[in-house]
């Protein structure tokens, strides 16, 4: 497997091919372009089918069509594509469908922006659509990590049978880095016995649903996604932690802004202030774990976002009030800079030790 | 050629009274059983003189409720 | 003994839950007998979207979708074009495909999705209890056009099968009736036609049925169907507008 050289947009359909992906479903909106471009170009070479559908809401519910099919489906868009398609991947949920849906994120509210955000943090997390319900949301730092989830995520999908979701940005799906396609790691996944390929007069129709008008069926319903929750809390929280080991204020940062705050980390170490780094992952379920590992030396905990503070609150859930936790973010596709990160993180402090008087 | 005739059933319980079934029949042997209440507590509609029957399916036909079979009989 | 009439195999046992007289009944029972005589109910799979026919799913003896409203049209290609050896139809109402669901089914015509469309127009939003559609006439009251629907407000009513007719991919597109037998069984032809279409890869072929809601047009089942001959079809003329077998 030889390294290429590969714009993050167009990594991420080349490794969802080599997922598996057989279908894809999009809508032209920037900055995720190359997403359907690339797929345009290759994914009918893959022996898949490409099609540009007439809206975000028509292609999550082409989704729903081929994934209620059987078939292994992607659709990608970015933040306010990704909000219309809010209704159609409800349904997804509540039909209990696998798919992989990719957010290239930019500014808004609104129109917004096209430069990077992290401001859909609760859409992706909180489900921006109606009911109870969660995705399996991954939010890579790099192109690398992008590509090596990408190739998961198929087989995740098929596992839980639910969406799971890519979570990046402008900066993630423009820049181009190297990256390896590893092979997929062999799983053995349930037979999609469900799914509506025709009775061929064989067996009882199948029927892909997620009106229950009789509430005791829709709480079963409930409950039974609930599990299934509780079985991804349990089997697939992922994050990374980075210097938390002594460090007495630790940063919580996702995605590719997360590199700019591993570098504050070590600027800070070189001006002799122990800082450290939790990275999530999965940004759901989001890894409370990680702060049941962290040292007595820890003083403050501080969620940096490319928003106004959405993480924030998981933070401060996952905290249980042992730290204070402080908030550092631009929004409007204005990126901070490592220095930004320093000083908010030194001023923090020196507010913590203040207050604690040591 | 000898007249047709036929033997038709209605499936009671499943009627829900529309009426549309009793103007369509060529034979006018169709009418609501207003001393009948179905398991839905509407009056089904039932052939009051079987034997002219002529099997020519128009009941069924416009029946939105699968409530008529019809068989030939000659 | 032959035998004239019985239910057909395209449909499961379930009672329809539809209001007395209500001519959905007879639509869903000709869609399943052409589908039981073309032998396609092993390689159906139905779309039902929101709508009083949302529990097709449960009458159609065939593997089925539930789909969001208005959405069927995009639904039905995800699942014809994972499975394009299937035979893949939508079931929609007009509130379904002439209100929120305009985009989805002018660009399923517009892409000639391989699909059959059967279009159900009662002029009425009948689930929800009566409101206006787009193809509710001028002058009928229903519960959001209370004083009679007038065309400076709201616009005149919609002719789906005219409009769609305009589109190079829509291949077979015929409007019909079910308000008496002559007209059930021409009915049953144009829908047999629209899946031969489909099956001989011709491309998106709809047929829309005037139908009646006798509940929420607050008319008896009988008078209901006279409404439609004396109402509608003056203003949705019934008739083929597109037939990819007759010379352009």
């Amino acid at each position: 497997m030889d390294k290429v050289l590969m714009k993050g947009n167009e990594a991420l359909c080349a490794a969802a091919i080599r997922g598996g992906c057989q279908f894809f479903f999009g809508y032209p909106i920037t900055p995720q372009n190359e997403i359907p471009e690339y797929m345009s170009r290759e994914l009918g070479r893959a022996g898949g089918t490409f099609l540009q559908a007439e809206s975000e809401v028509a292609a999550i519910n082409m989704v729903y069509g081929a994934a209620g099919a059987g078939a292994r489906v992607m659709t990608s868009s970015s933040s306010p594509g990704i909000a219309l398609k809010q209704e159609g991947i409800s349904y997804i949920c509540g039909a209990e469908l696998p798919c992989v849906i990719v957010n290239i994120s930019r500014g808004g509210p609104g129109l917004g922006g096209i430069q990077p955000s992290q401001a859909d943090y609760f859409q992706a997390t909180r489900g921006g659509g109606n009911g109870d319900y969660y995705l399996l949301v991954f939010a890579p730092a790099n192109i690398q990590e992008a590509a090596d989830l990408m190739i998961e995520a198929f087989d995740l999908a098929d596992l839980y049978r639910m969406p799971v979701m890519i979570l990046g940005d402008g900066m993630l799906g423009q820049m181009m880095e190297p990256v390896v396609f590893k092979e997929r790691k062999p799983r053995d996944l349930p037979q999609k016995d469900w799914a509506t390929t025709g009775t061929a007069g064989k067996r009882k129709p199948n029927i892909i649903n997620s009106l229950r008008l009789d509430p005791a069926e829709l709480e079963n319903l409930n409950i039974r996604l609930q599990e299934k929750y509780a079985q991804l809390k349990a089997n697939e929280v992922r994050y990374e932690t980075h210097q938390t080991e002594d460090a007495e204020l630790v940063f919580v940062a996702y995605g590719t802004s997360s590199r700019i705050v591993k570098n504050a980390v070590a600027v800070m170490r070189a001006n002799g202030l122990k800082a450290g780094l939790i990275r999530p992952i999965t940004l759901w379920p989001f890894p409370e774990q990680a702060f049941e590992e962290l040292p007595d030396s820890l003083r403050a905990l501080m969620s940096v976002e490319l928003s106004h503070g959405q993480m924030i609150d998981d933070v401060k859930i996952a905290a249980r009030g042992r730290w204070p936790v402080g908030f550092y973010g631009r929004s409007g596709g204005m990126i901070f800079t490592q220095q930004e990160i320093v000083e908010a993180g030194e001023k923090l402090l020196r507010e913590v030790s203040h207050v604690s008087g040591v | 050629m000898a007249k047709a005739r036929g033997n038709v059933f209605f499936d009671n319980d499943r009627c829900k009274g529309c009426e549309l079934c009793t103007t369509v029949c060529p034979v006018d042997i169709i009418t609501i059983d207003r001393n009948t209440i179905n398991k839905k507590g509407y009056h089904p509609a039932h052939v009051t003189q079987p034997e002219k029957c002529i099997a020519c399916g128009n009941c069924a036909l416009v029946c939105p409720d699968l409530v008529i079979t019809i068989e030939r009989v000659a | 003994m032959s035998v004239v009439f019985e239910k057909t195999k395209g449909l499961t046992e379930k009672e329809f839950h539809y209001c007395p007289g209500c001519t959905h009944g007879i639509i869903h029972r000709l869609v399943a007998e052409v589908l039981e005589e073309m032998d396609l109910l092993g390689d159906a799979i139905g779309v039902a979207p929101v709508g009083c026919a949302v529990l097709a799913y449960d009458y159609f003896n065939c593997d089925m979708h539930e789909a969001a409203h208005g959405r069927a049209p995009a639904v039905a290609t995800g699942v014809k074009r994972a499975l394009p050896e299937k035979t893949v139809f939508a079931y929609q109402g007009d509130g379904d495909l002439a209100s929120i669901g305009t985009a989805e089914i002018v660009h399923a015509a517009h892409r000639g999705e391989n699909i059959t469309v059967i279009f159900v127009n009662n002029a009425i939003y009948g689930m929800t209890g009566g409101q206006m559609a787009p193809t509710t006439m001028i002058g009928q009251r229903t519960t959001t056009s209370p004083f009679g629907r007038n065309a400076e407000q709201t616009g005149a009513p919609i002719r789906i099968a005219e409009m769609l007719a305009t589109i190079e991919g829509a291949s077979f597109i015929e409007r019909t009736s079910v308000h008496n037998p002559v007209h059930i069984r021409k009915a049953k032809k144009a829908i047999r036609t629209a899946f031969e279409c489909q099956q001989n890869r011709k491309g998106f072929s709809m047929v829309e049925v005037l139908s009646t809601c006798p509940t929420n047009w607050g008319m008896s089942p009988l008078a209901s169907l006279g409404w439609v001959a004396e109402n509608m079809i003056p203003y949705y003329p019934l008739g083929n507008f597109r037939n990819p077998d007759k010379e352009a």
